[in-house]
């Protein structure tokens, strides 16, 4: 059997395989850490710290990948760990539509967090809907850079490699190459980026059709083209 | 934003990895497609058919009422001219026709193609009513024309045609081969696995294939033989282990029969001399042969261009004999693997829609097997084998066979020589589909009967690793078409009454439930499998004997079904049609990305939008000496047919062969193939025909309707290119 190490989460004591993240060593015990890029079949990468837990250090560690220590006294419920998620949350919605991310509207039902506490943010990011290929929409305006899809299309499932960040600090996306449209990338239309999406960032062109209000046949009729030679 | 009505879990209608799908439906509309990460065995991938191609469950050409053609007097090949008609009327017609041609005839005047789309429980009512009503082992199906080389050559050596290990196992692969496998193309979702082997795991790859495909781009070791050369590079690799003792004493004493008389008929395979045959550099073959014997565990995984070949039992034969000589058998991530092409083609096999064999591959020969069946059925069967696919096309065009009955399959689309296909065809009594559209041989017949999609049934399909899982109905079904179990149990029972027959267990099936408690039932490898089971676990592997059992993952721990593994002597050898002064170029055929089989479902939904036309692959040496550059239209020429398509040069293909898809009934491949089988498996020989190439322009009334060619729109990810 592997080592174990014991530690205490919100008071309770836990004891899990050396190794196990603050995160799944709280879901043994059933503590509920908020997450937004984290997803349980991916590569953790702490990249939107909404799960930031106060470890004891001297900044708070992001569950997702923080690795549980022996003797570690875990607070996930604290004052600062509240404000930093509510923080986070607020600086979101201030520049992503979460219209199509109820679950992150729920954690900021729940922390009390204020939508409009930076209203200036969405003004320097505005993207066009991309409709570059038959299968999938790209809305960055609802993307929130949780970087599952830059992941499921490299090393997490597809091995493909066409997304990947773009641009630096307040103005980081996603990208492609050169920016080029999907079809001109490496992107073989498998859609595990839009499986893994959180929002609506990434959508079926079914399912946004369906969305405008079309009916089922006119979304079939929108994918032929003049020339068809099937009935 | 919308929410679905209902979620609906079910098994993915395109290959046979089997994924795991949730159908979101709203008002009964299947808007989106997802697959849940926790359900084996494809934990939240899919491809693109299986997460976006599946519109053509609504597409307005589905068939929504029993069809009967009234032109009949115009020969099939004339433009069906089709009246509606009611059920009762269609099936009437149907039993009537078929039981006269029975009694006119005896019941081996009629042939039927069983289907690798529909489910366990579909094929299995259908290979009960025509062995039990028809009296004919005539049923098989589009297996033949895809692993039969696969399947005759391990049934030789092992006693068993399945893929010996699950794809869960792919993860921690040590050493692995694909061969005549393109399976980022054809098993995406396998892929992916294999290609985590390789990243995650460090796994070596061996790649054999005359394509360089995207698999190659994670290899080890490449090894680009000349098409049809696969006996020589694979001997010669069995050569190399013999000579450096690199095989498995003990697993040869122990497991297996026949080594010694093998090796001697090993000794003038040389990896010299196999260099001069398949152009492969003799240290390759030594180095891959070193690679594979001398790994802990090793597998080999396989598709068309080892089986689809005049000697594709051959070809399977050198791969089972490397496999047993090194002990890679019966353990974990060890094994040998056909990967299976349709979503249900292990399940049609598994299910009795092969001419020799009853469910789970009793055979109808064995006396046993047979008594078991008439007991249970309460009537007598036949125990002569029957015809195969290739065979019927033969027999139907000399006259032996009289009616035919295709259930969900387009043999004018899939069977080699198109020309005498249709030839055999246009000369039968009576031609009856069933089907979802009317595809290319639904164009011929009398009667087409309203079959459901998959999003509209229930019962089981069987994946590629032997995985039985459900299929569930998410949507009613498009106007009066009807589940394929139900049409045939009704079909059955107005048989019954025209034969003057009565069975033990007829055709009085309420549910595919009800069916599979009757396969179970004449099945041992089934016993430990139900629907409550399936409900419960997601998917069971068979052989499973009882409830207790887990299911079987891989196979041949203890022992080969056909007790101890035989090692078969191979020559090499071709009778291949072969390029010559006229026909100088070799044709391959094969699938790509974004269409499946002859098209019937991909061609009708979102799929046909990014791959529209057939494009034929050149070697830029090729092209240079033709002067031709891609988007020029050639015209393919063999000793059987033509095509025109356009070009795209790439250095995917090998010198001097051409690739050119099978999915496009426009520029159809099978005008050009040649109908020469395997002579043991029976399988046509897709891989090879003879061709000449000329310039030529578009055809006569050509619209693009597209800014740029196909080639340029980039929907063909070239791996020469990407890396």
């Amino acid at each position: 059997m592997s080592e174990t190490v014991t530690l205490t989460i919100d008071g309770q004591e836990v004891t899990v395989p050396e190794g196990t993240t603050i995160l799944d060593a709280a879901k043994t015990i059933d503590i509920d850490i908020p997450v937004i890029c984290y997803h349980e079949h991916l590569t953790g990468n702490g990249l939107c710290r909404v799960c930031s837990v106060d470890s004891g250090g001297r900044v708070q560690s992001a569950a997702c990948v923080t690795q549980c220590g022996q003797g570690m006294e875990v607070d996930t419920q604290s004052e600062d760990v509240k404000r930093g998620r509510r923080t986070i949350l607020e600086m979101l919605a201030s520049t992503v539509d979460l219209s199509e991310a109820p679950e992150i509207q729920e954690m900021m039902d729940e922390l009390d967090a204020d939508a409009q506490r930076f209203p200036e943010g969405s003004k320097a990011r505005e993207h066009e809907i991309m409709d570059d290929n038959p299968f999938y929409l790209r809305d960055y305006n609802q993307c929130v850079n949780c970087w599952r899809c830059v992941q499921v299309c490299a090393e997490d499932a597809q091995y493909t490699f066409a997304l990947s960040f773009n641009g630096r600090g307040f103005d980081t996306s996603i990208a492609t190459y050169q920016d080029n449209g999907m079809m001109d990338t490496s992107c073989v239309f498998c859609g595990q980026c839009v499986g893994v999406c959180p929002t609506g960032a990434l959508k079926p062109k079914r399912q946004a059709m369906l969305e405008e209000g079309y009916d089922p046949d006119s979304i079939f009729e929108a994918t032929r083209r003049k020339r068809k030679n099937k009935s | 934003m919308i929410k679905p009505d209902r979620t609906v879990r079910t098994t993915c209608p395109y290959c046979g990895v089997g994924c795991q799908l949730n159908l979101n439906v709203k008002d009964d509309y299947v808007y989106s497609v997802e697959a849940p990460f926790d359900a084996a065995p494809n934990y939240g991938m899919l491809c693109v058919k299986g997460r976006f191609g599946t519109d053509y469950v609504k597409h307005p050409g589905r068939v929504k009422n029993p069809l009967i053609r009234v032109n009949r007097e115009e020969g099939r090949s004339a433009k069906a001219v089709w009246r509606e008609a009611s059920w009762d009327e269609a099936l009437d017609y149907v039993a009537d026709e078929l039981s006269r041609i029975t009694k006119a005839n005896g019941g081996d005047a009629i042939a039927t193609y069983a289907s690798a789309k529909a489910t366990n429980e579909d094929n299995y009512v259908f290979q009960k009513m025509v062995r039990a009503l028809i009296k004919t082992n005539n049923v098989d199906h589009c297996a033949r024309l895809c692993h039969a080389g696969s399947v005759a050559g391990l049934q030789l050596s092992i006693g068993s045609a399945a893929m010996s290990n699950s794809i869960a196992e792919m993860e921690d692969l040590e050493v692995f081969m694909v061969t005549g496998s393109n399976t980022t193309e054809t098993h995406p979702v396998i892929a992916n696995f294999l290609k985590r082997a390789v990243r995650k795991n460090g796994a070596k790859l061996i790649v054999v294939d005359p394509r360089r495909i995207g698999m190659t781009n994670f290899a080890t070791h490449y090894l680009q033989q000349n098409p049809g050369t696969d006996v020589a590079v694979f001997q010669a690799m069995a050569h190399t282990i013999v000579k450096e003792q690199l095989y498995d004493p003990e697993f040869i004493k122990n497991r297996t029969e026949g080594f010694n008389e093998y090796i001697e008929s090993l000794e003038k395979y040389t990896p010299e001399w196999a260099e001069t045959v398949s152009g492969v550099p003799a240290q390759s073959i030594i180095d891959a042969a070193r690679l594979y014997a001398n790994a802990k565990k090793a597998s080999i995984y396989w598709g068309m261009g080892i089986s689809q070949s005049t000697h594709g039992t051959d070809n399977t034969l050198s791969l089972v004999n490397l496999a047993m000589m090194c002990g890679h058998m019966g353990k974990s991530g060890t094994g040998v693997n056909p990967l299976r092409g349709q979503n249900n083609v292990q399940g049609c096999s598994d299910s009795g829609g092969l001419p020799n064999v009853y469910t789970a591959y009793q055979g109808v020969a064995d006396e046993a097997a047979q008594a078991k069946f008439q007991e249970y059925w309460g009537t007598d069967l036949n125990p002569v084998a029957g015809l195969t696919a290739t065979e019927m096309v033969d027999h139907s065009y000399d006259g032996r066979v009289k009616g035919m009955f295709v259930l969900g399959e387009n043999p004018m689309m899939s069977e080699p020589n198109q020309n005498h296909a249709r030839a055999a065809l246009e000369k039968l009594e009576f031609l009856v589909c069933q089907d979802i559209f009317i595809n290319e041989t639904g164009e011929m017949a009398d009667v087409i009967l309203p079959a459901t999609s998959f999003a509209e049934k229930d019962g089981t399909f069987t994946n590629t690793d032997r995985r039985v899982q459900r299929c569930r109905a998410a949507v009613p079904p498009v106007g009066n078409s009807r589940p394929d179990w139900d049409i045939l149990s009704d079909l059955g029972r107005r048989i019954e009454q025209r034969l003057g027959l009565e069975l033990n267990n007829g055709f009085d099936f309420e549910s595919p439930e009800q069916i599979w408690e009757e396969m179970r039932a004449v099945t041992p490898d089934f016993w430990g499998i139900d629907y409550a089971r399936l409900e419960r676990e997601g998917g069971v592997h068979w052989p499973c004997p009882d409830f207790d059992h887990p299911g079987t993952p891989f196979l041949f721990a203890e022992d080969f079904p056909r007790g101890k593994g035989k090692f078969w002597e191979v020559e090499y050898g071709t009778e291949s049609e072969q390029p010559d002064e006229e026909y100088p170029f070799n044709l391959s055929t094969g699938r790509v990305l974004y269409h499946w089989s002859g098209a019937t479902m991909t061609g009708r939904s979102r799929l046909e939008d990014i791959y529209p036309e057939a494009i034929c692959e050149m070697h830029p040496d090729d092209a240079e000496r033709l002067e031709i550059s891609t988007n020029d239209w050639v015209q393919l020429e063999s000793r059987r047919g033509k095509v025109k398509v356009r070009v795209m040069v790439t250095g995917r293909s090998p010198v001097n062969t051409v690739f050119l898809p099978f999915h496009f009934a426009e520029a159809a491949a099978n005008q050009l193939t040649l109908d020469k089988v395997d002579n043991r498996a029976k399988i046509p020989d897709y891989k090879n025909t003879a061709i000449k190439i000329t310039k030529t322009t578009p055809p006569e009334g050509w619209d693009e309707g597209y800014e740029k060619p196909l080639s340029q729109r980039g929907a063909i990810k070239d791996p020469v290119e990407i890396y």
